[in-house]
């Protein structure tokens, strides 16, 4: 099989080369194209390669997964993207499950290192298949949201991860005994559960970028049950830049990873918020905020997930075009984990033809807001919040924030009073610059326009 | 246990390691997005699990390679959907 493994090196180049080609914003869009040539050549080469093949089976399953992937990928609204990752990272980590799941029910002999390594995949993929649809239902709203947590709950993941750890060592000494197969699939698909539900809000991403590592690691240990190459290279690949990545946009937020998965951010802020003291705050109509927008000459537009769920990106942009027309200057200021996901406010507002080098990153924006005269929030809150900066006791002090506060004028879009996603309450909203305006972003900025118009 | 099969897997974990550095939060989404649609690379086990004989296998088989190609095709998809709207002025 030598030739067979030249293949798979060679789609594995191609993979890697994708990954680089798609950290950088030119090569972006070639980097998915080098990487899907990378796939077509992996798929081609075990077909040509493995003997006895059930070519039917294999062009059915295809074409339905054919459909249903690009039924998905077509249809799927820009701000549901998130969970439409998730979804599909689900599908990759339940199809390694599946192949590992198919290999036990072989006849023969099986050794104790295979019979590990399907364990592993067993694991590993049913756990990401159950937890990233866990994610997909928190962000599409079927599942609370917020971090469902319950007394003892460490200790009931600490007992499931032993029963697994058990049932997996009698699976590998007595491989005939199909109940401890079961019962390892049962376990790792509640632990998949069980993990994932404790966390919500703004920590969301980084669970979807961590499953998507684990499937990696899924589909590298199902390339050991088959002692395939390609499966164990590329599988490898996404494991570890998905571990890379989950790092990235932890320190994004100041949190280890640990704190992440273990901290369910957002309960303990409910007692917080319980405790703090009340906030008043000054309620503007459109017309006033009109007012004051005519009078600015710098803004900042800082966009949230309300913009996402409002779909207000085209009507931002029409704002901010016809703010640049009349000479003022218009800014992005996107948070690294602003939204459900990072990056997610670059592709909605991508998405209203906004051009990329408008949008600022969190370092090259926050001298800005010193001589900004408006600071527009849209839909915003934990990534504006100072308490990040100056309460000790808040569970997202130290995250860096954008520093909208130092503006001269703060005006916060919102549609209700509620606190964020994850939970906090943010003073922002009551200091002495700060202004709300109610409602739906799209709704918001329409209005706000069609009265900057009749100034 | 074939010791070059994990030399393999060893290099090929730190080539993962390296590859992302710096990447603009710009393309988190999208760079998430496409290395999850490579983690569909369970599709080749996928396939040659169709071979692996019994009416389970088949069937757990068919089922992999369904959820394989979703997970391929999709990603694949929805990345370049996402890309193809990131322009420069």
């Amino acid at each position: 099989m030598g030739w067979t493994n030249i293949f798979y090196v060679f789609a594995a180049v191609l993979f890697i080369l994708g990954i680089k080609q798609l950290s950088h914003p030119k090569t972006a869009r070639k980097g998915n194209l080098t990487a899907s040539i990378g796939m077509l050549i992996a798929i081609v080469t075990t077909l040509v390669a493995y003997g006895e093949l059930d070519l039917r089976l294999i062009a059915v399953g295809m074409i339905i997964g054919a459909i249903i992937g690009s039924a998905f990928a077509i249809r799927v609204k820009m701000t549901q993207m998130p969970q439409m990752v998730a979804i599909f990272n689900g599908f990759g980590g339940g199809a390694s499950a599946l192949v590992a799941a198919a290999e036990f029910t072989k006849s023969g002999e099986i050794t104790s290192f295979t019979l590990s390594t399907i364990a592993l995949s067993v694991f590993v993929g049913t756990l990401t298949f159950t937890g990233s649809f866990i994610a997909f239902g928190k962000l599409q709203g079927f599942v609370s949201g917020r971090p469902v947590v319950f007394p003892g709950q460490q200790i009931l993941n600490t007992v499931f991860a032993l029963c697994l750890a058990i049932s997996s060592i009698y699976l590998v000494m007595n491989p005939a005994q199909i109940n401890f197969f079961y019962a390892l699939i049962a376990l790792s698909a509640v632990l998949g559960i069980t993990l994932t539900i404790p966390i919500g809000g703004a920590d969301m991403p980084v669970v979807i970028s961590l499953l998507n590592s684990y499937s990696g690691i899924a589909a590298a240990s199902t390339g050991f049950v088959l002692m395939n190459n390609g499966l164990i290279i590329s599988g490898a690949l996404v494991g570890a830049s998905g571990m890379i990545l989950t790092n990235i946009m932890c320190k994004g937020m100041n949190r280890s990873l640990a704190n992440v998965i273990f901290g369910a951010v957002g309960l303990e802020q409910e007692s917080v918020s319980g405790n703090g003291k009340q906030i008043t705050v000054k309620s503007y109509s459109t017309e006033e905020a009109a007012m004051i927008f005519d009078a600015a000459e710098k803004i900042i537009v800082v966009p949230g997930y309300g913009l996402a769920v409002a779909q207000a990106q085209y009507a931002v942009r029409e704002m901010a075009d016809y703010l640049i027309t009349k000479g003022k200057k218009v800014l992005y200021a996107i948070h690294p984990v602003a939204g459900r996901m990072p990056g997610h406010m670059n592709v909605l507002l991508a998405e209203a033809n906004i051009p990329y080098d408008q949008l600022k990153d969190l370092d090259e924006v926050n001298p800005e807001f010193e001589d900004c005269d408006v600071a527009l929030v849209l839909g915003a809150n934990d990534v504006v919040n100072p308490a990040a900066r100056n309460d000790k006791t808040s569970p997202i002090y130290g995250m860096p924030i954008l520093d909208v506060d130092k503006s001269r004028t703060v005006i916060i879009n919102k549609r209700t009073m509620n606190p964020g996603f994850a939970g906090i309450q943010n003073e922002l909203f009551g200091y002495e610059n700060s202004i709300m305006v109610f409602g739906d972003a799209k709704d918001m900025l329409q209005q706000l326009l069609k009265d900057l118009k009749e100034l | 246990m074939d010791i070059n099969i994990l030399t393999v897997f060893i290099l090929a974990v730190f080539v993962g390691f390296e590859i992302i550095t710096k990447v603009p939060p710009t393309l988190h989404t999208p760079l998430m997005s496409g290395s999850n649609a490579i983690s569909g690379i369970a599709v080749v086990g996928a396939i040659i699990s169709t071979k692996i004989g019994g009416e389970i296998g088949t069937w757990l088989g068919l089922a992999a390679v369904i959820f394989a190609t979703i997970n391929v095709v999709g990603g694949f998809m929805v990345t370049d959907r996402m890309l193809k709207m990131f322009k420069r002025d």
